[in-house]
């Protein structure tokens, strides 16, 4: 090849690298600001804490930006690119209202909390479990994610919930938790067996305004917020926070908590459960005398 | 006298070399600067999106899943080992929208130039003559058609058919997993065409160019042996394979046909090669990654994975025949490839080293014939041997762009004979250095574009490069064949 003729080949492919970078740079500016996380405020300042662990906002950034912006986005408010196939929605951070929580509804939820909840993912949504990142990164990440709300600065997480020892599972336990239900109007959501089919179950909306199902017990599916029977009762003591789901702190004795604990679990006909074992061995034998779950028993279910 | 070739006539050219040397540089040199001061000014990662396949499905980010596509991080081998899972309960398609269907697209056109010297070639007044064959121009690479995910819960499958630049189709993989079986993440079966549970994935490297677009060593043989066999190749055959839950801990199991991964017993995965049905190859792999710990008041080094893996195999050395004509492969001698291998980080900065050796029965150091039985082993036959590796250098700027290097010398410890070649146990060494640089303007969740620029230089001691560069025959068997690479592409998955 001669000089003249490398020199054109170099004049083309110089072209051609121009010409795709210009196009690129075209089809993104109406896309793209300079920093896609520059609305993330106080990013050097913020840490998290987790058992020994101390998270790093600014490292967090960095991982945020390769893991979690597609679906919460660059602004945090949950309107990443792909937001508008998912459902339910991802998280939005600037409200810093978060589901899963060990703290008081309404409060803010602790680091540890963040950290479970990108540890375990949300079996029920798209978010997947983070485990494979190491801990340390994910404690970044919780650090990051409280960049994005003015509260994490004003406010501090509230009190995390007193659980105490779980009570031995029995009918008596189990038919004083259905009580419950029945008095506290679960199933007004989750329908009489669990299904999720209760009159009020088509008219809930989350805090956005976006139409949410209840849970179904019925289904075999994981809870959103943790597998086991502690799980379930810190979901109905703090409340999912931005669903209709309400705290129920303030109406159950702890104590009655793990009855209402060991009647759900009975709904979850899919999963073998000790809970459920004995729920059917009690029902074969006097399933005549228990009130059906529902409006007609307003004097109560047993 | 071949046109096509007329100026490796006067190859020697130093005035012409010198500016050759100086546009080229000053072409990647560009290719440099303008990547980089898009990512410096840009950042279009803000809004990115991507993986063709499973980013409709789940909607993650591209970088989620890959260091730079292809090659996977962390959670994306966790998701590969899943089955292409992320293990919520949306697993099954029949969570999907009914027009959702799993397949992407890939392709790179681009422009390269080859060299390689110590060729022989048709002189321009007659006779031979020796120097060096120089190509350039526009290119086209294969396209991958790949379709992957999940049949249901648990039932996991990849196809991939792939072509050659003249669109000539091939299955590059074509399997069907069974995951999680027990509800255990240590047992999956796969079963058909896949890629060895390799650490360093040729399928899934940066590199794209002739002489840097694969490791030398996993198609590398001893001059003059009939072994066909590639670690980098797919194989098919069935993999019993497992990992713990974050996939620090990974092993696989596999046993393989010994046709290179062909397929219809008598057909090799090379055209018109010979069939090598009726043995069974074995591949294992092991690796365990842990944290490294970065100093008080910092996050960690990064995950560190270390591995080692082993084949056993076996090819044949004669064939019964139907008139000549070869019907099944027979007499079977053994091989081996042992090694190990490494995925480091240190923050930024991911480095890929390997150690591998490999040893083949004498038998298969002779000259492939078609012989009906097992020739006569020659006296001073030994069974060939060779060892080596490579290290391989990513530096992420940031998910969008990295700049890449690497380093690969193979050395044939033993040859099959004293007087291959020029009759020196260097003969068939290799060494290759390759530099190179991606950019990733696009990774949207419909597809990405990553800008490859690359310069990759092997030298081969009295042998014809592995890459195939040049006219195929070395004028000067004591002296080493240089093929380079300069190539620049625009790699894009849809």
């Amino acid at each position: 090849m001669t000089l003249k003729k490398y020199a054109v080949t170099f004049a083309l492919g110089s072209m051609a690298l121009l010409t795709a970078g210009a196009t690129v740079s075209t089809a993104q500016s109406h896309v793209n600001s300079p920093d896609p996380l520059l609305g993330a405020p106080s990013v050097a300042s913020e840490t998290s804490h987790i058992g020994n662990l101390t998270g790093n906002a600014e490292s967090g950034k960095h991982l945020y930006r390769r893991f979690c912006i597609g679906c919460h986005g660059p602004d945090g408010n949950g309107q990443g690119m792909n937001a508008q196939w998912i459902d339910p929605q991802p998280r939005d951070f600037t409200e810093a209202t978060f589901k899963c929580r060990s703290t008081p509804t309404g409060t803010l939820p602790t680091d540890e909390d963040l950290y479970n909840a990108i540890t375990r993912g949300f079996v029920t949504t798209n978010m997947p479990s983070w485990r494979p990142l190491n801990p340390q990164q994910r404690a970044d990440l919780v650090a990051f994610v409280k960049t994005w709300s003015p509260r994490w600065a004003k406010e501090k997480p509230g009190a995390v919930l007193n659980i105490p020892p779980e009570t031995p599972i029995t009918i008596e336990s189990i038919l004083h938790g259905r009580e419950l239900f029945q008095k506290l109007e679960c199933w007004k959501c989750h329908g009489p067996e669990g299904h999720a089919d209760g009159p009020s179950a088509s008219t809930l909306t989350d805090s956005k305004g976006v139409p949410i199902k209840p849970f179904n017990f019925s289904t075999g599916e994981r809870f959103m917020c943790g597998d086991t029977n502690r799980d379930l009762y810190r979901i109905f003591m703090t409340g999912l926070d931005g669903s209709p789901m309400p705290s129920f702190a303030d109406v159950i004795q702890p104590n009655d908590g793990w009855d209402l604990v060991h009647f759900l679990r009975t709904l979850q006909v899919a999963l073998p459960n000790q809970e459920l074992t004995l729920w059917q061995s009690y029902k074969a034998a006097h399933g005549k005398d228990l009130k059906p779950i529902g409006p007609d028993s307003a004097g109560g279910a047993q | 006298m071949s046109t096509k070739f007329c100026e490796g006539a006067n190859p020697m050219n130093v005035k012409w070399s010198r500016w050759k040397t100086i546009l080229t540089c000053a072409f990647l040199a560009l290719a440099i600067v303008l990547c980089d001061a898009r990512a410096a000014s840009a950042l279009p990662t803000g809004k990115v999106m991507a993986i063709p396949a499973f980013a409709r499905k789940y909607g993650l980010p591209c970088s989620a899943c890959h260091t730079a596509w292809p090659e996977l991080n962390n959670f994306g081998q966790v998701f590969r080992d899943n089955g292409y899972q992320l293990m919520n309960d949306r697993d099954s398609p029949i969570w999907q929208n009914p027009s959702y269907f799993p397949i992407s697209f890939r392709i790179t056109p681009a422009w390269h130039r080859e060299t390689a010297n110590n060729q022989v070639f048709d002189g321009a007044t007659g006779g031979n003559a020796i120097g060096s064959v120089t190509q350039s121009g526009f290119d086209l690479s294969g396209m991958d058609l790949w379709s992957a995910g999940t049949i249901y819960k648990n039932i996991s499958f990849v196809l991939l058919p792939s072509s050659d630049p003249t669109a000539v189709w091939h299955f590059e993989s074509a399997f069907i997993r069974f995951d999680n079986l027990w509800h255990s993440p240590w047992l999956n079966v796969k079963f058909g065409r896949f890629e060895s549970d390799n650490l360093i994935s040729e399928k899934r490297f940066l590199f794209l160019s002739n002489n840097g677009g694969s490791y030398q060593i996993y198609h590398f043989t001893p001059p003059g042996d009939s072994n066909n066999f590639g670690y980098g190749d797919n194989q098919i055959g069935v993999e019993l394979a497992g990992h713990s839950a974050n996939s620090y801990t990974r092993y696989s199991i596999a046993v393989l046909s010994s046709n290179e991964g062909g397929v219809n017993f008598t057909t090799d995965v090379v055209p018109g090669a010979p069939p090598a049905s009726r043995s069974y190859d074995v591949a294992l792999a092991f690796s365990q990654a842990f944290n490294a710990p970065g100093p008080p008041g910092e996050s960690g080094f990064g995950l560190e994975r270390v591995g080692a893996f082993a084949y056993i195999g076996q090819r044949p050395t004669a064939y019964q025949t139907q008139g000549g004509a070869p019907l099944v492969g027979i007499d079977n001698k053994p091989f081996y490839r042992i090694g190990f291998a490494g995925d480091l980080s240190y923050r930024n900065l991911e480095l890929l080293p390997l150690f591998m050796y490999g040893h083949d029965n004498a038998y298969l150091g002779l000259v492939p014939g078609l012989a009906s039985t097992q020739p006569t082993l020659p006296a001073g036959a030994q069974a060939p041997t060779f060892y080596g590796g490579f290290l391989e250098a990513h530096y992420y700027l940031n998910p969008q762009n990295v700049a890449l290097a690497r380093f690969e010398q193979i050395n044939v410890g033993q040859q099959a004979f004293s007087n291959i070649g020029n009759g020196s146990n260097s003969n068939g060494n290799i060494t290759a250095v390759s530099f190179g640089y991606r950019w990733y303007p696009i990774m949207f969740s419909r597809g990405g574009v990553a800008l490859d620029g690359e310069y990759s230089r092997v030298r081969t001691i009295g042998e014809v490069p592995l890459s195939g560069d040049g006219d195929g025959t070395v004028a000067n068997p004591n002296n080493a064949v240089w093929s380079s690479s300069i190539y620049f592409g625009i790699d894009f998955d849809f």
